[in-house]
């Protein structure tokens, strides 16, 4: 099955494999708990309060005190899963991430729901492109934003089994099942080649692997062979596996977020001081205009064609 | 093994007093800190870990152990000299508060000194922290309890009030919170900055049970600290009244000592007066 077939596939929108994995691991670990602010429903929660009703912390709308009480159940012994739309959780609560999170350095599981511009129409107040970049200053928190529902299922597993803060990036729009091979795995930290290829590579994570990958098959008809890299582990980031991106000497980042500061500034910093190669960053590069989710990806071609366009670009660089 | 002293008024006196000569020596020696707001909180803080909490300073991190947030991070002087007087780390430590590379940061960190619970220092932390700690006990049906202090100048921070909120609505009688009322912030007095009366009120609005107590009355706040949560069904508020800059006659309700710096003199002048 080629990566444009599966486009067309069974989408999924990745906040159940998130509540699926979660019912799952607390099934067997009562130490298990969630903190939500009025968003049981957001973060498909409801079958996780139905079963675990004494373990579900709802406070209301108050995101300051929804990340305090979560470094507060950590302390007395829980894992708090604390979920939200990620830019009420991040924004409002940045303060207490930082201080009662981060710097405490606490076993607290952030879950950043509904990330990026899942929120469409409603506008930049209820996107939050500028998550990654604002987070990825915290020391100690590990920041994963998973690809497709497998992978959000196995970063749960990861975070409930990492001792330390973890951000969890959940997506909305909905998302076909990759293509792995078996035995596939994933680890805190460590990039993921989705497929190889020595004439440019895209670096993508999110929502934005499945496009890179399209991107990948388009240029594949023009002869051109692009390494399509999942990089969901935003920190610890891979430095190696930028290198070795590095290397091919063209790159294109591509994400549902900031073109400033997220995963295409980690990639920047790392080849700026270690090994220049020449780089296209796609991604949001401001408040984005009134439209649906797929108008907002096309409106700043954050789309297979848009990739592929951007890869050329970069390759011709290169070359030039 | 966790353990709670027996309480002795005049132990806990004679632990305010050395609280208070280290915190004044320490910020003396950084040339800053918070004297005034070290100086009202001494006796809270003698009265909780030599009377009140249940610890055991070598085994800081045991399950079982009642919990203690500071949330008005900034007086480390009072504090840091508290958990060397209750044996977590020695009084030697002291020395160096603030000094390059020291553990005794200006606002405490749990990573770097045993006792202490959560980093604080930004004012609005410590109750939802301590809330949640609280919370965690509710859910495991633990008998452990959480005592919190913070400012009064410091609930002008919203944090508190969402955290307040949820304290009442759950019901949460194994929380106490108590503020170090000297009625005085960093600029000016809190009722004429943002005024916070009628305080008992809006607690009790909150779903609280409050108590006012004099908050250098060692014997009164045994009493109010010590009343067992199972006697209650809901947190509890202890308002203490407290003077900023207590026991340093030329500190005493004067704004400036927030966070002044004492010259050789006035060192020497308040140790003088701190003798009894």
């Amino acid at each position: 099955m080629s990566r444009m077939e599966a486009r067309s596939a069974a989408e999924f929108d990745c906040r159940g494999a998130f509540a699926a994995a979660l019912e799952s691991l607390a099934e067997s670990d009562p130490r298990i708990v969630t903190v939500v602010n009025d968003s049981l429903g957001s973060s498909r929660l409801t079958g996780f309060k139905k079963k675990f009703p004494e373990r579900t912390v709802n406070v209301g709308i108050a995101e300051q005190n929804m990340v305090g009480v979560g470094a507060g159940l950590a302390n007395g012994g829980k894992i708090p899963f604390v979920s939200a739309a990620s830019c009420f959780l991040t924004a409002r609560a940045l303060e207490q991430i930082k201080a009662d999170i981060a710097y405490s350095n606490v076993n607290v599981k952030l879950v950043g729901q509904s990330a990026g511009i899942a929120y469409g129409e409603l506008g930049p107040t209820h996107h939050s492109i500028e998550d990654v970049a604002w987070l990825r200053l915290l020391p100690n928190l590990a920041i994963v934003v998973p690809s497709d529902p497998w992978e959000t299922g196995e970063a749960v597993k990861a975070a409930a089994a990492h001792d330390g803060p973890v951000f969890l990036r959940i997506s909305r729009f909905p998302v076909p099942e990759l293509t792995r091979p078996a035995g596939a795995r994933f680890a805190l930290g460590r990039a993921e080649v989705l497929r190889e290829g020595a004439d440019a590579v895209v670096i993508a994570n999110g929502v934005m692997v499945t496009r890179a990958l399209g991107a990948a098959d388009v240029l594949a008809e023009a002869g051109v062979a692009v390494r399509v890299v999942n990089m969901a582990s935003i920190a610890p980031l891979d430095i190696e596996a930028i290198k070795r991106a590095a290397d091919v000497g063209a790159i294109v980042t591509v994400e549902e977020g900031s073109v400033r500061g997220g995963l295409g500034g980690a990639v920047a910093e790392v080849i700026a001081t270690s090994k220049p190669a020449h780089l296209r960053m796609l991604g949001l590069p401001g408040f984005a205009p009134t439209g649906s989710v797929e108008f907002i990806f096309e409106h700043f071609g954050l789309t297979a064609e848009g990739i592929a366009k951007a890869v050329r670009e970069v390759v011709a660089a290169r070359n030039a | 093994m966790l353990s709670r002293p027996e309480p002795s008024v005049d132990v806990i006196k004679e632990k305010a007093l050395q609280i208070r000569r280290q915190a004044l020596k320490m910020v003396f020696d950084a040339r800053q800190g918070h004297p005034g707001g070290d100086l009202s909180v001494s006796d809270i803080l003698a009265t909780l870990y030599f009377g009140v909490l249940r610890y055991d300073p070598a085994e800081p991190t045991a399950a079982d152990r009642d919990r203690f947030v500071m949330s008005k991070g900034h007086c480390t002087g009072a504090f840091y000299a508290t958990l060397a007087e209750a044996g977590y780390f020695p009084r030697a430590l002291l020395a160096t508060y603030m000094g390059p590379l020291s553990r005794l940061n200006g606002h405490p960190n749990r990573n770097y000194l045993p006792g202490v619970e959560t980093n604080t220092g930004p004012l609005g932390h410590g109750m939802p922290v301590a809330i949640g700690m609280a919370v965690a006990g509710q859910i495991s049906a633990a008998a452990w309890r959480v005592f919190v202090v913070t400012g009064d100048g410091e609930l002008q921070e919203g944090s508190n009030w969402e955290a307040g909120m949820l304290a009442g609505n759950r019901k949460l009688a194994n929380l106490t919170m108590i503020i170090d009322r000297n009625r005085l912030q960093q600029g000016a007095g809190t009722e004429e900055t943002n005024g916070l009366e009628p305080l008992a009120d809006k607690w009790r609005a909150f779903g609280w049970d409050v108590v006012e107590v004099n908050g250098h009355d060692h014997a009164a706040l045994l009493r109010v600290l010590r009343s067992p949560a199972h006697d209650r069904t809901r947190p509890l508020c202890v308002i203490a009244h407290t003077i900023k800059g207590r026991g340093v006659s030329f500190m005493e309700n004067q704004v400036h000592w927030h966070h002044g710096v004492m010259n050789q003199a006035q060192f020497e002048t308040a140790m003088s007066e701190l003798t009894a």
